[in-house]
């Protein structure tokens, strides 16, 4: 919930980050989209690209390598990546599913869901079982209230969901075992 | 069955693709105005037809774009806003995902209007594979000649780019909009200047919602007259409803304006009725409108059929009356509880607030705790007050209105439904049940008859 | 030229002044007319883009111009909001308005910690002068409140975050004295803060005058030696020829004796600074001989005085709070026990 979970301030313990190179390339041609002198617009569809090269995470170090690239100091960085909630400041599983809590879902059975994956994943939103592979967070309305109860899992979304829907999808999600980004095409 | 504009050929395969789009008479606007019209023409054709903004406050876009500064030398922008975070709103991602080119056609139309060389499409990084969908009509469009340099020959130029968010509803806000897309946080901007004025890069500015600036497809084809023919008053033309709740059908739905809202929620063409059990309110317009009880939604205080209109809706004000807003419509049946309801509403605006000023920051928190204590059952009697209290001194004192939207869902839930709220105080145990009026509706006539 | 009326009291104003600035200038006509100034927690005129965030200086507009006469329909942020010729404001005389103020007064103090009797600013707090003026007895905030470490930045500057609200004015100092900003606020809603993120000294010349700029007690002078209730100690005008050129080299020096315990700004009678100091007047000239003398400086001691006032208000209203929280519970004890 809304607990405070301050973020990690430390590059301590993290693995040092850099672009790909592709990474690198796309980070150039977002800058170049804006008008003279205004790449700064660039910020948020970078820090996705540095996120998903990054484990699903904003490290410290992501953050700085961020700066780096586009001559943005530092806090001008961090400001942004806190204040978004599809930027994780925190390490995630190999998958992060964002299930929906917002009234039209709640109103569709949205509690139950979130309650059937907590006990079933053995965590509470907001935390990564110990095996690392799923992430379970309770998002805000995601735009998809006719087809509640949802959660979206990388760049798709799954709806209509049913406890036995939900079921399958975390064995399938189990078994391929490979990491979902919001930027995936 | 009504007129569809907007959903014309949702249906026709390929529609997604410009070939398709083509073949069902996609891209007429930008002939149209290009070819034959004058910028101003245009505008005067959005003028006429009494199109009014799509995306919650319901104002002329005529009007606000002639309010568009237009300073030698000085680029203007035309940026549309795909934020779509409003709770109960779907029906942009739906446009975008089904026919995205009526959105491009209604940009490059819309930018001759207004001068705008350069649009944006702001659209919510939830939505990236909208975004994608957006993106690659964007490059057939180009590749097409749609946009570009010197496009049709008429010396008209013109770029659209699609920016993604990153999980903010307030950047739906436009002036936080406009912060995010040049890569700050999303702060509302305190206004005035205006955005007509100083938007994007401090330059002139129009943010349009996706529905609005695809609207203004059908209205240049067919002329601003043709489009006012549909509504009543001064509710003209199509809106896109995104149903959703304890309903049979639920969906994204193209209304002529002036259906009745019995008609809307009742009728097998639209929701369908009710799932099973029996309507207990409806909230129309998104999670910041007022909730309003099922029968005040069909009737208004004089005991007219209310219509779906901007008018009708909101007859009988704050205190009988509720809102169009952004068409995110959501109906409760008997098994829900309000109390619940407007603790997560409330939850929804204590997480998105985005903290700037004090009586939103620390307002919604505050509402949220009180909330989350009736509903579990560890409510008193004087919470009630406090939670009227609350909301009344956050209403019209923020920033923007992000905080009259906390505002409004608690005012109205304890104006139609306080002996819901007193039940929790009175009935400690029987709502520690999360599924308390699953089992037992709660029935207003029979006050706490189960007691 | 504009004329606006405040609270029944008129004054010609340039276009383009705001509310606030126009009341200020009433109550610098005349100080007795002082009472038509709303309170400033968020907005400094020393730096531009502030002001606009705390809501306290909310005025009910009742009249828009002579050629507009409609009123307002909501309450609006004198300090950033432009006078119209004929504009008729209240600032104390609407009911209504004062409320809303006072519900303002009640959030920025929700989560503001009652620690007023430890803390650094007390006597110099403007939301302690704010909450005796607008606030009500008891919080009726039951729920635990925000709170943070305090945390060193540099070996100059300490952030109590628990103590701030938000109100920018040390950040637009970063980015408009400084030649660069470190700090920020990262995180939204009511767990937005002040942070460098990752750990930083804030070093700078001219980062101190964040904490003169700072309306509450969340950043404080680490050099100001024996941390000694201001009130303790004897301040004086005094000016040095710094070398820096964007230094006004005027200063007031806090004394206790012969010893300089502190080095400010020199605040005006709206508790804004009149010129900024750097860093080494400000931290590091604390011998006396380095400094000339103007004679001892006049403080406004109103906030002095009405701590007295506002500790007993708030001691009397712990004592009777029908649902203290922790931090509250454990106070009323001492209060008590005493
Ligand atoms: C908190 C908040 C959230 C908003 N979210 C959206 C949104 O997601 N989509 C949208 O089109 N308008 C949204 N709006 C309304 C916009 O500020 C703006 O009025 C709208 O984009 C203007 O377009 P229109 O005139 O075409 O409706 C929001 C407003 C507020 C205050
Ligand atoms: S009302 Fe809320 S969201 Fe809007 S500026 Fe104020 S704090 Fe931010
Ligand atoms: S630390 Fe002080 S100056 Fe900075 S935002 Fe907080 S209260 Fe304002
Ligand atoms: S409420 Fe869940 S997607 Fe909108
Ligand atoms: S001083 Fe005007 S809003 Fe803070």
């Amino acid at each position: 919930m809304s607990a405070r979970t301050r973020p990690i301030t430390t590059t301590e313990g993290t693995k040092p980050f850099s672009f790909s190179e592709a990474g690198l390339a796309e980070c150039k041609a977002l800058m170049a989209r804006y008008p003279e002198g205004r790449s700064k617009s660039a910020l948020i569809p970078i820090l996705h690209v540095a996120q998903a090269e990054n484990d699903g995470w904003l490290s410290v170090n992501a953050m700085d390598a961020v700066a780096h690239v586009m001559g943005l100091r530092h806090i001008e960085v961090y400001e942004v990546a806190s204040f978004y909630s599809m930027f994780n400041l925190h390490p995630v599983g190999t998958y992060v599913l964002d299930v929906c809590r917002t009234t039209p879902c709640m109103l569709r059975g949205s509690d139950d869901l979130i309650h059937h994956l907590e006990k079933k994943l053995g965590v509470h939103a907001g935390e990564t079982t110990k095996d690392g592979m799923f992430t379970l967070k309770a998002v805000e309305c995601l735009g998809s209230c006719g087809s509640g109860p949802m959660l979206q899992c990388g760049a798709g979304y799954h709806e209509d969901l049913t406890i036995e829907k939900v079921d399958s999808l975390i064995e399938q999600l189990r078994a391929r075992n490979s990491r979902t980004n919001y930027t995936d095409r | 069955m009504g007129r569809k504009l907007l959903f014309q050929h949702i249906d026709k395969p390929g529609i997604r693709g410009l070939e398709g789009y083509r073949a069902n008479g996609g891209y007429r606007s930008v002939e149209k105005a290009l070819k034959t019209m004058s910028p101003e023409a245009v505008l005067e054709e959005v003028k006429k037809s009494g199109l009014r903004g799509r995306g919650g406050a319901g104002f002329p876009t005529g009007m606000k774009w002639s309010f568009l500064a237009k300073p030698e030398g000085v680029p203007r922008y035309l940026v549309v806003n795909a934020d779509e975070s409003e709770p109960g709103t779907f029906k942009d991602r739906y446009l975008m995902e089904r026919i995205p080119h009526i959105l491009v056609e209604g940009m490059i139309t819309s930018s001759f209007a207004l001068g705008a060389k350069v649009s944006y499409a702001y659209i919510r990084g939830e939505y990236f594979y909208v975004a994608r969908i957006m993106e690659q009509a964007i490059a057939e469009a180009r590749a097409a000649g749609w946009l570009g340099k010197n496009i049709l020959g008429s010396g008209f130029d013109h770029e659209i780019h699609v920016q993604v968010g990153a999980g903010a509803y307030i950047c739906g806000e436009e002036t936080a909009l406009l912060e995010s897309l040049e890569g700050k946080r999303g702060n509302p901007r305190i206004k005035p200047p205006f955005p007509a004025v100083k938007g994007l890069y401090d330059c002139p500015t129009v943010v349009n919602n996706v529905e609005t600036i695809a609207a203004v497809v059908p209205i240049v084809n067919d002329g601003g007259e043709e489009y006012a023919k549909i509504g009543i008053g001064k509710s003209t033309g199509t809106k896109l409803i995104s149903a959703g709740g304890n309903i049979k059908r639920p969906g994204v739905y193209e209304i002529d304006l002036g259906i009745t809202c019995d008609e809307f929620i009742n009728s097998d063409e639209y929701c369908g009725g009710v799932d099973g059990r029996a309507f207990k309110a409806v909230v129309p317009g998104g999670s910041s409108v007022p909730i309003v009880p099922y029968e005040m939604f069909l009737k208004t205080p004089t005991g007219e059929n209310r219509l779906m209109t901007y008018e009708s809706l909101s007859e009988g004000g704050f205190a009988q009356g509720t809102m169009m807003g952004s068409g995110g419509f959501y109906a409760y049946n008997d098994a829900q509880c309000i109390v619940r309801s407007t603790w997560n509403h409330t939850r929804f605006y204590h997480h998105e607030s985005c903290g700037q000023c004090s009586p939103c920051r620390e307002g919604t928190g505050w509402m949220e705790k009180v909330l989350e204590r009736l509903e579990h059952g560890e409510g008193r009697t004087e919470d009630i007050d406090l939670l009227w209290d609350i909301q009344r001194k956050i209403e019209g004192n923020t920033i923007c209105p992000l905080g009259d939207a906390a505002a409004w869902p608690v005012a109205s839930a304890i104006r139609h439904f306080r002996d819901e709220f007193e039940y929790h105080v009175t009935h400690r145990e029987k709502v520690k049940d999360p599924k308390h009026f699953a089992r037992e509706p709660f029935r207003k006539s029979a006050k706490f008859a189960t007691a | 030229m504009a004329k606006v009326t405040i609270d029944g009291i008129s004054i010609e104003v340039p276009d383009g002044t705001t509310i606030l600035q126009a009341a200020r200038m009433i109550g610098e006509r005349n100080t007795a007319d002082r009472h038509v100034v709303p309170p400033a927690m968020c907005y400094y005129s020393k730096l531009k883009t502030s002001g606009g965030y705390c809501r306290t200086c909310i005025v009910k507009v009742t009249k828009g111009s002579d050629k507009d006469p409609r009123p307002m329909p909501k309450p609006v942020a004198s300090c950033r909001t432009a006078v119209m010729d004929g504009m008729e404001v209240a600032n104390t005389t609407d009911p209504a308005l004062i409320d809303a103020r006072n519900g303002v007064v009640e959030m920025l103090l929700i989560n503001h910690p009652l620690d007023c009797p430890i803390c650094d600013q007390a006597g110099e707090c403007h939301l302690q002068d704010l909450s005796y003026e607008n606030g009500k007895e008891a919080s009726r905030y039951e729920f635990e409140r925000r709170t943070f470490d305090p945390i060193d930045i540099g070996d100059t500057i300490k952030l109590h975050m628990t103590r701030c609200i938000l109100c920018y004015r040390c950040v637009k100092v970063g980015e408009q004295l400084t030649d660069g900003r470190v700090h920020g606020v990262i995180n939204r809603g009511d767990v937005a803060e002040i942070s460098t993120y990752i750990s930083q000294a804030i070093e700078n010349d001219f980062s101190g005058n964040m904490i003169d700029v700072c309306p509450v007690g969340a950043l404080t002078d680490k050099t100001f030696r024996f941390a000694s209730r201001v009130w303790f100690t004897k301040p004086v005008d005094a000016h040095c020829n710094c070398e820096n050129p964007k230094c006004s080299g005027n200063a007031v020096l806090w004394m206790k004796g012969n010893e300089v315990l502190r080095v400010t700004g020199r605040k005006d009678m709206w508790g804004e600074v009149e010129s900024f100091i750097c860093n080494t007047c400000r931290f590091d000239r604390k011998d006396v001989n380095a400094w000339t003398i103007e004679g001892p400086r006049k403080i406004d001691h109103h906030s002095v005085i009405s701590q007295g006032h506002y500790q007993l208000k708030r001691e009397q209203a712990l004592l009777a709070s029908p649902a203290p929280n922790v931090p509250e519970l454990a106070k009323r004890k001492e209060l008590k026990d005493r």
